[in-house]
Formats: structure tokens, C-alpha cells, sequence
């Protein structure tokens, strides 16, 4: 195809445009745009740039708060006050479509472009997590995808030299053929020495840094914006291919480059490569671009036009600098070694001109391009899909209560979704950068001390996407609400969040209504946990053929901080004889509960119990049982119940529990039901009377269950056996089944 | 116990920095803040060790290690200057990617392979101090496990029948992997390294390398100060 030849309807369709896409193009050009300028148009409105079938009810999310510098949509990531002059950067973003089809790649690269979004604004990265989904362990491919997937993350985030300190792993088989990978970063800079992703002032250069460009990952926006079939295969170009030894000497370049004062804006090159950057930066500057394609370092030759523009060939940046000061940004990427060229001047036209070889190949306003300008906002229909109500019929009697609540413990325990996950985060450096707090002690979130402060992060990525399934709008105000709990019982503040939008084909109106239902249990529950959205990413489409879309899963990624690091608070027990105490309320609830799903397969049935107000209740409560330093330890209640939640306290230093149950209450419930808003914390028992007048005066429920022993596990005094005994199965599953 | 710093022989530390080295700051961190000692930053294209007494390669990935751990960084412009201060008796220690570069260097005997797993791990392990006979471990309880985290690939300890005698003959294992009672056992060899062997010096005793990380378990915000006493020993550290 020429780079010139006037595009046709046809091309328009093949590139994924819709015929009123096309017929907007030709509108805003006031003519036919050639092949080049459609390719530049087809990926810079495919879903992944654009968010055209989201951004409508993304808008609905709030954003303010007394914290943020940078709000949603305003730059390549949020940016949130911790107080004492410093910020923190956060971000997640999916990497679900090249993770399926090359989880290896897939998956680091993944890690690379989230780190580029923290760096790009001028903050050096100090924690990473991720959150991943596979299907049936027992198949083949999946543990194909989830070795390559963790060593892929492990390989990039390890060399890259930034700890991965937390995540989640969940496996169903609605996940089968569509895998989530969702990665996020969090990094720390000084307020006042951040970069805008913008582009100004006539005349200044216009510079490609790090990587040179090549023939991978073109089209790969477009390929994310579509679902996965037999012929997504040969979509494989588009996957990218990673180096995290450029990406850790563009983080150091790139962080030296901003102290020289010369950068007038920078952003990082993702997807849709050098065309996004580009329109992105010149349109929040109202600015315009004049580049040479040919200048642009290339891996191969006869490098078309269209291909340098949309490829996201990774590790590279663009920086517009200020006039007059080039040497001093090309000394700082000489020192690292690390191609820095000039390949075109910035214009007051606010178009972008590109030219090849001296010819004008395409000529675009920038604005047209991009989210929030021209791009293309739909209203998506939705409707209600017919299972939900037939989720709602469920009741708690029609499951039988099994005799031998032994086996119920022994299944749970040893399966993947609750057994220890230590085989995956073995394989991550959790420790570089020696910030990690909770190497040494166990805890529902992880805790990144600020080094040169009293301040420390607390991070969590949380979202049990059977309870969204079940009930978007419950299911996503869950996830909101585990996420802040987690914080909560680390002794934090829940801050802000980040989302991972991860939904099946928006076109289809049922999973649209999942959608819409997600957005507005997000809306409500950051409303009140006062935890303003700061973006993230939407990933539409993951969902196949032959299989239908995935779970809802809107994985959100909170921020907590924790002022003084000595306010931290761990989850394990710490002697025989202190008292266990449930702080929220027991009930006779087990919807869809892993118990639930997995011991009795039953899979209609709603979310689990939840009330907002209570849970935001009950966090206050235990933030003052932190703050008066009457509690030993503090780990909630989530998938696998309270059994679960005891036995994971006693875990760590080999102690075991001695409790009484609830006669109110199915047993079965109060062991393995996953009824939101509970926290198991043990009291010393110098602190029980102080502990419980507090509790007495505030609105918590809270109910004492017995003692901390020193290694049995006891319930009912019915012996459920030493925690020893339980130890290698839950240590080894996921080894046993991955390396058979 | 606190650290009595008017017992410390001062010294000027240099920490090599290589592209890709990612425990550059760590160590330093360790080697400022809490064991208050100069620290000068040696930048891989540069010839000057800026008068460091002591030079530590820090872990990471230096060059990426596409090839082999350590096979590029050893070529470096400063590692041709280490190389020359450990020939006049210097002390150089190499921690994880810095043990690597100085097996590669030839300024201690054997070789990193790739676990035996052939999977990254990073976790903590425990070591049994093998000899106060050294600088870095000479002010340490042999008696005592220390609980240290590693973090590496290439962390397979290899050295031929001869070279292990000499080593064992010459007390020039440092550090072996153990179980949390110091007892040295199969199952606690996490990566398959002969001999359990996680620490090594040269025949002189000036050039140390070791894969474990002892910057990672030194801060009491990090809730293990059990490599703590390797820096001390270093700096001979009298307790009070």
C-alpha cells in the first residue's frame, strides 16, 4: 500500500473504523485521507486510545480531593499530595491481549509501559504490583500463560530494579481463553519537579530518545480493541517485545533530564507509539508538530511511514525541549548511552505534518485525534442480563451443610485461589531498593517506607470478580471497600485509587450493563471512602468467540499512606493466650463464596452480604484501635472466610487458634461464608479491657471468638488439626500443580 | 545494641555503578545512613577509584545480563582499575551481580551458574558463618545463623574438585546455606550450589563475593538486622 494512495471505505472497515468514523474523518480532513493519516485515525479512535464507549460513564467517577495534583485524565497518571513536599505517582494498566497470545512478552512489557507512564512525569518508581487472572489450573494452557506470564513480569520488573510487593492471583475458567494481566506502579517525586505530557513554544526541538523503532506492535492499540479468535494469531506483530535493560537507563536518563530544566514536556511512547505522543502532547499544548519520519533511529529498513508512526516498539520517550539548550539534553544521553535525536520542531499550526524523505505523507490537527477533542464518544446501550435475577433467587437452604467441615477447611486451604502464592512472588525481587516493610512482617497491604521520612505508602490491588459477576454494582463497591480495608488494617489512610476496567465486548448490551453497574458501585464506594479516581485503563473486549466474555473484573489499585511508619499494623498473631476478636458482624450468608463455588460448585448466587455505611464504620473503629495501640494484629476476613483469615494469622510464627462459634448462625457460614466488612484482630491480654470499652462505645459490632494457641486449631473444641500439618499443602500447591 | 561509631576505623567506601546495577543505592544507603562512612559513587567509563580504601560492586543486572552475568561489566574501564587494586591487596566485595563480576574477573575462584531451578528467587535464606577469618566476617557469631534475603537467577555456586579443596584447605568459604538452626542441609541449598557454598574470598583474603544481600537485612525499619554485622565487621566494630 502506498503511503499516498487515497484510503477506500473498505481499507477504513479492515482497519477497524466504523462507516460514520470514515465519513467524521473525511469531515474534519475536507477531503479523502490517505492510507497514512487513516492508519493515524483508526488507532487513535480504537477503544484502547480513545476510551469511546467508556469515557461517558468514566465521568461519572469523582476526582477531586484535598490530595490530588493531578486528576484523572489530566496526565499519563494520578498524582496524589503525601504532605512534606513529596507526591506519589500511581498507575495500573492491562496487558490482557498480547498476555494471551505471548504471555511472556505479553506480559513484561506490560511492566514497562506502566513504569514508563510513572517516569514519564518526573517520578522515580518504588513499588510494583499486579493483579492476574487464569482459567482451570488443570489445563495445559493455562499453566502455560501463567509461567509465562510470572516469569515475564519477574524478568522485566527484576532487572528493571523496582520491588514487585504485592498482587493477586485468581483463577476460574471464565478466564480460559482471555488471561488479565494488570500491572501497576507507584513512584515518588518532590511536588513542583514533575513534567507535563504537553508541547509548546515554536520553534523548540522535538526529540525521540531510547529505543530505536521497529516493526513490533504495530496495530497493537487496534488489536486490544477487538475480540481474541482463531486468527488472533496472526495479530502476533503486534505483540511487543521488552528490554528492561533500556528501560532502567532510560528511567535513570530521563530522571537526570528533567533536573537539567530544559524539558518543556515529555511523554513515553505506548500505544499507539510516536502518533500518540505526538497529538496527545501538541493537543494540551495547542501546539503543533512538524516531524521527519526518516530521522526517527529505525531497527530495519523500508520502514513505511504509517508503521513508524503506530509502532510500540518499547523503552522510548519524546521530549520537546526548550530551544537552545540541546547540548545539555544530549549530554545526559550520551552518559547513558542511549540514542537521543532531534526529529522535528514544534509549530504554531496545530496540526501535525509528518514527512518522509523530504515529502508531506500526512497532514492531521492534532485535537481531532485525541480523548477530549475529536475523537469519537458513543452511549452504549445496556441491558440486564437475564442470570442476574436468577442469581438473586439463591438461597442459603438449598445447600446442604456438609458433615465433615474438616474437608471443607482442607479443600479451601490447598486450593490455588487461597493456598500461599509463593511460587509467583518468589520469582519477583520484593526487596530492591530495601523500603519493602512487609518483607519480614505479614500484612493485608504492602508498606513502602519513604526513605529520609516517617512516611510510608500502603498499596493494594483488590477485586473478587465472582461477587462483580454476581452483582456489578455491589461486586465493585466490594472491591473498593477490601481494597481500603486492607489499607486500613496496615495502619493507613486509603488515599486514592487507580482502575483496571477488564469487561468482555461493549457492543454486546449485557456486558455493557456489567459495565455500567461497575462504574456505579466504584462511584458510590470512592465517594465514600473519600478516595478520588485518579484513572487508569479500560480493557474492553476480553472475551472470546466460543467462550463469552470474562468475569467483570474492575481491579482497583488503592493508595493508602501511612504518616508515621510506627503507626503500621501487621496480620499474624504474636503469642499464645492473646484473644481473638471479630470486629463486624457474623451472617448467615455463603453467596459466592469460594466455599461456595468450588466445594459445592454452585455458581448462581448473589454477591455476599455488604453495607457501605457499616463497612466505613468499621474501618474508622480499627483505625483507633491502631492509633491506641490496643491491638496485636489485624488480617479481614476475605475469600475463604473466617477458617481462612485465622489460619492465615497463625501461619507466620506457627501459632494455631482455639475459637468458639456463632450457634445463631449456619456453622458452615461462619467459617467459610464471605460476608463483607469483618476484621479478625487479636488483643494482648493487658489491652483486652481497654480494647473492649472501646469496642462497647462504638457502633461496631464486635464478638470475642477465643485465644491464640500454639499451633492447633481448634473450633467448637473440635480439633481441626496443627497448623504444621497444613503448611506444606499450602505452601506447595501451586508448585506441585506447575511443576508436575 | 547500639553501634558504638567511635569504635569504627573509618573508610572510604566506593560503590561501583554499572549501567543496570539496581542495589547501587541500597548499599549506600547502609554504608551512609546507618554506618556513617564516606561513600564516593565510581562510574563504570571512569578510570579513578577516587582513593576508596574499600570498593564494593553492587548487585543488579549490570549490562542488562543478556549474556552472562558480569561477562560485560568485567571489560568496564573502572573494573580494569579494581582488577589492579585487588592485584596490590585492596579490598574489593561483590554482593549477588557484584560476586558474578568478580568470578567473571577471575579475582575469586568459581563460577554463577543458573539455579538449579532455573527460576529467579528472591526470599530469605539462612547462612552459617563458615570463618571469622576475613575482614566481612570477622566481628560475626559463626555459632549464629543469620537470616539474609538473596534475589537472583545466576546464583548456582561452581568451582571444580581442586578449586573446592583448596577453598576448604585455605578456610575461603565464607558462607554456606543453612537451615534456621545453621545446620548445613540439601534441602536448605535453594539454587544448587556446590557445596552449599553462598560466600567465597580469594587466597589472600582481600577480595570478597557473595550472593546473598546483607544491605537488604540492615535497617530496623526492615525488621532483620542480621547483615548488619557484616558491615560492622568491616569496619571492626568493637561492642560496647
Amino acid at each position: 500500500m502506498e503511503n499516498t494512495q487515497l484510503a477506500t471505505p473498505e481499507t477504513a472497515k479492515e482497519l477497524g473504523l466504523l462507516p460514520e468514523e470514515f465519513s467524521r474523518i473525511k469531515e474534519i480532513l475536507g477531503r479523502t485521507p490517505n492510507f497514512t493519516e487513516l492508519s493515524i485515525f483508526s488507532v487513535m479512535w480504537s477503544e484502547h486510545c480513545s476510551y469511546k464507549n467508556s469515557i461517558t460513564w468514566l465521568k461519572t467517577l469523582p476526582k477531586d480531593g484535598p490530595r490530588m495534583l493531578a486528576k484523572a485524565g489530566e496526565e499519563n497518571a494520578g498524582m496524589v499530595d503525601l504532605g512534606d513536599g513529596i507526591a506519589c505517582v500511581f498507575k495500573i494498566e492491562s496487558h490482557n491481549h498480547p498476555s494471551a497470545l505471548e504471555p511472556y512478552q505479553g506480559a513484561a512489557t506490560g511492566v514497562g509501559g506502566i513504569n514508563r507512564d510513572i517516569f514519564t512525569m518526573g517520578a522515580r518508581p518504588i513499588a510494583q504490583l499486579n493483579s492476574l487472572r487464569f482459567g482451570d489450573l488443570s489445563l495445559d494452557r493455562t499453566k502455560w500463560l501463567v509461567k509465562g506470564v510470572v516469569k515475564g513480569i519477574g524478568d522485566y520488573g527484576n532487572a528493571f530494579g523496582i520491588p514487585t510487593v504485592g498482587g493477586e492471583l485468581f483463577f476460574d475458567e471464565c478466564y480460559n481463553v482471555n488471561p488479565l494481566v494488570n500491572a501497576m506502579s507507584a513512584g515518588i517525586v518532590k511536588v513542583g519537579e514533575t513534567v507535563s505530557a504537553t508541547s509548546y513554544g515554536v520553534g523548540n526541538p522535538v526529540y525521540i530518545v531510547g529505543s530505536a523503532t521497529g516493526k513490533d506492535g504495530i496495530h497493537g492499540a487496534a488489536f486490544a480493541s477487538k475480540d481474541i479468535t482463531a486468527d488472533s494469531v496472526n495479530d502476533l506483530p503486534a505483540v511487543q517485545v521488552g528490554d528492561p535493560f533500556q528501560e532502567k537507563l532510560l528511567l535513570e536518563a530521563t530522571l537526570e533530564v528533567i533536573q537539567t530544566g530544559a524539558v518543556v514536556g515529555m511523554q513515553d511512547m505506548g500505544a499507539a507509539g510516536i502518533i500518540c505522543s505526538n497529538s496527545e502532547m501538541s493537543a494540551k499544548g495547542e501546539h503543533g508538530m512538524r516531524i521527519d519520519l526518516d530521522k526517527v533511529p529505525m531497527r530495519q529498513e523500508n520502514m513505511k511511514p504509517y508503521e513508524i508512526l503506530l509502532s510500540e516498539s518499547q523503552e522510548r520517550m519524546l521530549i520537546v525541549v526548550e530551544k537552545g539548550r540541546e547540548e545539555e539534553v544530549q549530554a545526559v544521553f550520551d552518559k547513558w548511552d542511549l540514542n537521543c535525536v532531534e526529529i522535528g520542531q514544534v509549530t504554531d499550526t496545530k496540526r501535525l505534518e509528518y514527512y518522509m524523505n523530504g515529502e508531506l505523507v500526512a497532514d492531521v490537527p492534532a485535537d481531532d485525534l485525541v480523548l477530549g477533542g475529536g475523537a469519537p464518544v458513543y452511549k452504549r446501550e445496556y441491558r440486564e442480563p437475564a442470570y442476574y435475577k436468577e442469581y438473586q433467587k439463591f438461597s442459603i437452604e438449598s445447600v446442604q451443610e456438609p458433615e465433615d467441615l474438616k474437608a471443607v477447611a482442607q479443600h479451601l486451604l490447598s486450593h490455588p485461589n487461597i493456598a500461599s502464592k509463593r511460587w509467583v512472588t518468589q520469582q519477583y525481587d520484593s526487596m530492591v531498593g530495601t523500603a519493602t516493610m512487609t518483607t519480614n512482617r505479614p500484612c493485608d497491604a504492602a508498606v513502602v517506607s519513604l526513605k529520609g521520612t516517617e512516611k510510608a505508602i500502603v498499596l493494594t490491588v483488590d477485586c473478587n470478580s465472582r461477587y462483580v459477576n454476581a452483582d456489578p454494582e455491589k461486586g465493585c463497591m466490594i472491591a473498593v471497600a477490601e481494597a481500603a480495608r486492607n489499607i486500613t488494617c496496615a495502619g493507613g489512610e486509603p488515599v486514592a485509587i487507580t482502575n483496571c476496567l477488564n469487561f468482555g465486548n461493549p457492543y454486546v448490551p449485557e456486558v455493557y450493563w456489567q459495565f455500567v453497574g461497575a462504574i456505579k458501585g466504584m462511584g458510590a464506594a470512592c465517594t465514600k471512602f473519600e478516595t478520588p479516581v485518579t484513572g487508569g485503563n479500560v480493557s474492553f473486549y476480553n472475551q472470546s468467540t466460543d467462550d463469552g466474555p470474562v468475569f467483570p473484573t474492575p481491579t482497583i489499585g488503592m493508595l493508602g499512606v501511612l504518616d508515621n511508619v510506627d503507626d503500621m499494623m501487621t496480620a499474624d498473631f504474636k503469642a499464645e493466650g492473646d484473644f481473638i476478636y471479630l470486629v463486624g458482624e457474623s451472617v448467615n450468608d455463603i453467596a459466592s463464596s469460594q466455599y461456595l463455588a468450588s466445594f459445592h460448585k454452585v455458581a448462581a448466587s448473589p454477591a455476599p452480604h455488604f453495607d457501605l455505611e457499616t463497612e466505613y464504620a468499621t474501618h474508622q473503629v480499627i483505625k483507633q484501635l491502631i492509633k491506641e495501640r490496643l491491638i496485636a494484629s489485624a488480617h479481614d476476613v476475605a475469600d475463604g472466610g473466617l477458617f481462612v483469615t485465622l489460619f492465615e494469622s497463625a501461619n507466620p510464627n506457627n501459632l494455631g487458634f482455639d475459637i468458639e462459634s456463632d450457634d445463631s448462625i449456619r456453622k458452615d457460614a461462619f467459617l467459610f461464608g464471605e460476608a463483607q466488612g469483618r476484621i479478625v484482630v487479636s488483643v494482648k491480654p493487658e489491652n483486652q479491657e481497654a480494647f473492649v470499652e472501646l469496642m462497647a462505645t462504638s457502633e461496631t459490632e464486635f464478638n470475642y471468638l477465643g485465644t491464640v494457641t500454639n499451633g492447633s486449631m481448634l473450633v467448637d473444641r473440635e480439633q481441626f488439626g496443627n497448623i504444621q500439618d497444613f503448611k506444606p499443602v499450602y505452601d506447595d500447591v501451586l508448585h506441585s500443580i506447575l511443576e508436575e | 545494641m547500639p553501634l558504638n561509631f567511635n569504635s569504627f576505623v573509618a573508610m572510604k567506601f566506593g560503590v561501583v555503578i554499572f549501567p543496570g546495577s539496581n542495589c547501587d543505592e541500597d548499599v549506600i544507603y547502609v554504608l551512609q545512613e546507618i554506618m556513617q562512612q564516606e561513600v564516593v559513587r565510581l562510574w563504570h567509563k571512569d578510570h579513578d577509584l577516587q582513593g576508596a580504601d574499600f570498593i564494593i560492586l553492587p548487585g543488579g543486572f549490570s549490562f542488562g545480563d543478556y549474556l552472562r552475568s558480569g561477562a560485560i561489566a568485567r571489560f568496564s574501564p573502572i573494573m580494569q582499575e579494581v582488577i589492579q587494586f585487588a592485584a596490590k591487596g585492596g579490598y574489593v566485595m561483590g554482593i549477588c551481580n557484584g560476586f558474578q563480576i568478580l568470578a567473571e574477573a577471575g579475582l575469586v575462584p568459581g563460577a554463577l551458574l543458573h539455579n538449579e531451578t532455573r527460576k529467579f528467587i528472591c526470599r530469605n535464606v539462612h547462612l552459617k558463618v563458615e570463618t571469622t577469618n576475613s575482614l566481612i566476617t570477622s566481628a560475626l557469631d559463626p555459632s549464629k545463623a543469620l537470616k539474609i534475603p538473596v534475589a537472583h537467577g545466576e546464583g548456582n555456586y561452581f568451582a571444580d574438585e581442586d578449586t573446592l579443596k583448596k577453598l576448604n584447605d585455605n578456610d575461603q568459604i565464607l558462607f554456606r546455606y543453612c537451615d534456621e538452626g545453621g545446620n548445613v542441609k540439601s534441602e536448605s541449598n535453594l539454587n544448587g550450589s556446590v557445596q552449599n557454598i553462598a560466600g567465597v574470598c580469594n587466597e589472600s583474603r582481600t577480595v570478597f563475593g557473595m550472593m546473598p544481600h546483607p544491605e537488604r537485612a540492615a535497617d530496623s525499619l526492615l525488621a532483620n538486622q542480621d547483615g548488619l554485622g557484616i558491615f560492622e565487621s568491616i569496619l571492626k566494630v568493637a561492642h560496647a
